[in-house]
């Protein structure tokens, strides 16, 4: 019950080295300056670890710093798996920085909430932007990006010709049956436990970017886009239920695991999968083990075309910047081809212009890139346009789980529609 | 401080005779007791295994490439350092994070915490558990009342508070303490489970000592200081123990409250981690780093840790 000389040392020792700390600690830091004060704009991206994209925004910030002197811009990065989070607490205490990135599905919830505000006097610049990389909402652009992402199936060529499979191209995709009749041929090889990898592991907003490009395909959709009011007939249409059994049949016919590795694509480079349905990103890595083996496929037609999610990060300004003339000048100058190049270049994505296109390798015409851009442009349907999107995405998500799960499909996207609806109509229906 | 016992038949030696007549009739049935002992060593094993192997799987796949990560999953080579070893996932964590920023800031904030935290907590509790005042059981109850209140709750308020609050420092007096160190310390000092650990054990120390000591001349604070708390070495160990976990782990509150990377704590960066093209390698090295000084204190303090669980009867 009595504290020895040592430990009782170490107490005070401890204490006294508390106290210039916890000094030092108040004084470093100083209270936060977001907005536009004394011609500073703070910017906030979702690149912290990601050091290619960073570096290329920090060199647009650099040239745009080092161009004229009225304004600072100064960067700080996010970790992207919690900057959401970030962005809305800061929003919260009205602390928002005078430049932002947004995904871009999340833009009309953003400028709905009087995050953002709109890009004015760009509409030129902007107008030769891939129309999926365009922040929109109640007629007003409010963020452009400068690449998208497209979603393929990757496979290798070698293992389509060993199985005597079609190889499909833009013009002739695999139909609903030819897909299915190929994934049970490689399924009836045994040479995989499950041909298909759609990456069932991701989270979030892989859910509704993956799988309702699916449901689209099916003729369905996550909701009726004329007035954004209710999700009835589009979510739990007969074309919807038909998706909702037949996304659930690639799990019980063991063609898709029910849920894949962490890493769908190092299974896929491992030879666990034979395809993997994944974004643009995984090119470098799949190319890297496979050279010109590699296959980079549309997605099959289910019905109603082939679809791909569209949409990726972007660029806006926010609505309480102090200094919104400086934040726009920003904009305006680092929406130039050259950025758009160097950013796409730099990320391994597609760049949001032709022009940037041209300059980038890969994405020139007949470039290896190139079928990308052709995807972007021909299969890309953008997530709803309106601020209700991050509850659709959710229930969406939920409701997909449950049917690979095995709940039953009408049921349970019935009651998808009813929670969307509900969810909407509370909201005054965003208007 | 009088006993019932004899010189020399204190608690101890009782409870070593009740020990000792109880191994007699345990003796009579040597098979049950045969198989009961490699039995507990095997659930041991079991256990230290459940705890152990992700803990190893963490270690060795911090030395080898993604792909291989993934292609040793399905045997025991996972837990393995063999094929191609490497210190690269150590090197791309250097490159990626600045990782000594984030330790210091996560040692200064948890230190400050700690030390804090046990200072004011405990005076908190030595009034209500030793200075007679009106309303004291009321205070004693609502502050209780708090623990049933989740953080996650309180996020967004705090949040709210904490932008408003006004702090003195060299820049004068500021409004506001987002990103700041500070904005990840004194939330955490005033903490109502260690007042309550504090009172409890407070509680339990003879107040006669606080009269003799106050015939002597002795002052509150001069008792809580040089008789009190000299005393109560095992409450300040469980209060310590159980305020550097939670801090040391704190995710969502800096997530929050701190915009500058010169000012995030170790959690924070394992998110710089997960990209698209997750490195799984250097999150697997990222993630021994940082548990590192947890596992180093745990076997160091870990008497008292295991004693702070069994008092308190909560888990870190």
């Amino acid at each position: 019950m009595k504290l020895t000389p040592t430990p009782k040392r170490i107490a005070v020792g401890l204490l006294a080295a508390a106290l210039p700390l916890s000094m030092a600690a108040c004084t470093k830091g100083g209270s936060s300056s977001s907005g536009g004060a004394g011609g500073e704009l703070t910017m906030w991206t979702h690149n912290a670890g990601n050091k290619a994209e960073l570096a290329a925004i920090q060199q647009i910030v650099t040239d745009y710093n080092a161009s004229q002197s009225k304004y600072k811009v100064k960067v700080q990065a996010f970790p992207q798996d919690s900057y959401n989070q970030s962005v809305v607490a800061a929003a919260a205490s009205k602390k928002l920085p005078c430049i932002l990135d947004i995904d871009g599905p999340n833009v009309p919830n953003w400028a709905w909430a009087g995050y953002l505000a709109p890009l004015e006097g760009l509409d030129d610049t902007l107008s030769k932007y891939l129309p999926t990389v365009l922040g929109k909402y109640d007629n007003k652009t409010y963020s452009y990006g400068y690449y998208d992402v497209a979603l393929v199936m990757v496979t290798r060529k070698t293992i389509l010709d060993k199985y005597g499979i079609r190889v499909p191209t833009v013009e002739q995709p695999w139909t609903k049956d030819e897909f299915t009749a190929a994934l049970k041929k490689l399924k009836a090889s045994g040479d995989f436990q499950n041909p298909l990898d759609i990456a069932t592991s991701f989270t979030g907003e892989w859910w509704p970017y993956a799988y309702s490009p699916m449901l689209q395909s099916f003729g369905g959709d996550l909701v009726n886009r004329d007035g954004y009011k209710t999700a009835d007939g589009a979510l739990n249409g007969p074309k919807a239920v038909e998706w909702a059994k037949w996304f659930r049949g690639l799990v019980t016919d063991g063609l898709v695991p029910l849920k894949s590795g962490a890493d769908p694509a190092k299974d896929f480079i491992n030879g666990k999968s034979a395809i993997l349905y994944n974004g643009t990103w995984t090119a470098v890595d799949t190319r890297k083990a496979f050279g010109k083996d590699t296959l980079f496929l549309p997605p099959p037609d289910l019905g109603n075309g082939p679809k791909i999610g569209g949409g990726s990060w972007q660029w806006g300004i926010s609505q309480n910047c102090s200094d919104q003339a400086g934040a726009l000048d920003y904009m305006k100058f680092a929406a130039q081809d050259k950025y758009v190049a160097s950013v796409a270049r730099d990320t391994n994505n597609i760049p949001a212009t032709d022009a940037a296109a041209a300059q980038v390798k890969g994405y020139e015409k007949g470039g290896e890139n190139q079928v990308f851009l052709d995807y972007a442009k021909k299969f890309a349907v953008l997530r709803p346009v309106t601020p209700g999107y991050p509850f659709i995405a959710t229930e969406f998500t939920k409701t997909a789980q449950d049917i690979l799960n095995g709940a039953d499909p009408k049921q349970a996207l019935d009651q998808a529609v009813k929670d969307i609806d509900a969810n909407q109509k509370s909201n005054g229906y965003f208007q | 401080m009088s006993t019932a016992t004899a010189p020399g038949l204190g608690a101890d030696h009782l409870a070593h005779v009740a020990d000792s007549t109880a191994t007699t009739p345990r003796g009579t049935t040597d098979g049950r007791h045969g198989i009961r002992k490699p039995l507990a060593l095997v659930g041991r094993l079991v256990l230290c295994l459940v705890f152990g192997l992700p803990l190893l799987f963490m270690f060795v796949s911090s030395f080898k490439p993604d792909l291989q990560i993934f292609g040793d999953l399905g045997s025991w080579k996972a837990f393995l350092p063999v094929g191609d070893v490497s210190l690269d996932n150590y090197t791309g964590v250097f490159g990626r994070v600045p990782f000594a920023q984030f330790m210091t800031n996560s040692v200064v904030i948890t230190v400050v915490t700690v030390v804090l935290g046990v200072v004011v907590n405990s005076m908190a509790a030595f009034a209500l558990a030793r200075i007679k005042f009106r309303g004291s059981g009321l205070v004693l109850g609502l502050i209780l009342a708090t623990l049933i209140v989740p953080f996650e709750t309180l996020a967004l308020p705090l949040l709210w508070w904490v932008n408003k609050l006004p702090f003195l420092g060299p820049d004068g007096l500021t409004e506001g303490w987002l990103d700041t160190y500070q904005v990840q310390i004194i939330p955490f000092i005033a903490n109502a489970f260690s007042i309550f650990l504090f009172y409890q054990y407070f509680d339990s120390i003879p107040k006669e000592l606080d009269e003799a000591a106050k015939v002597d001349g002795a002052g509150w604070f001069r008792i809580y200081r040089s008789i009190v708390m000299p005393l109560s070495g095992p409450a300040i160990a469980t209060v310590a123990i159980l305020t550097f976990l939670p801090t040391w782990n704190q995710y969502l509150w800096p997530l929050m409250s701190v915009q500058s990377e010169e000012l995030r704590p170790v959690m924070v960066g394992i998110d710089y981690f997960k990209q698209l093209n997750t490195s799984w390698g250097q999150i697997m090295a990222y993630a021994s780093m940082i548990t590192a000084p947890v596992l180093v204190l745990f076997i160091a303090f870990q008497r008292s840790f295991i004693n702070s669980i069994a008092s308190s009867g909560v888990k870190g």
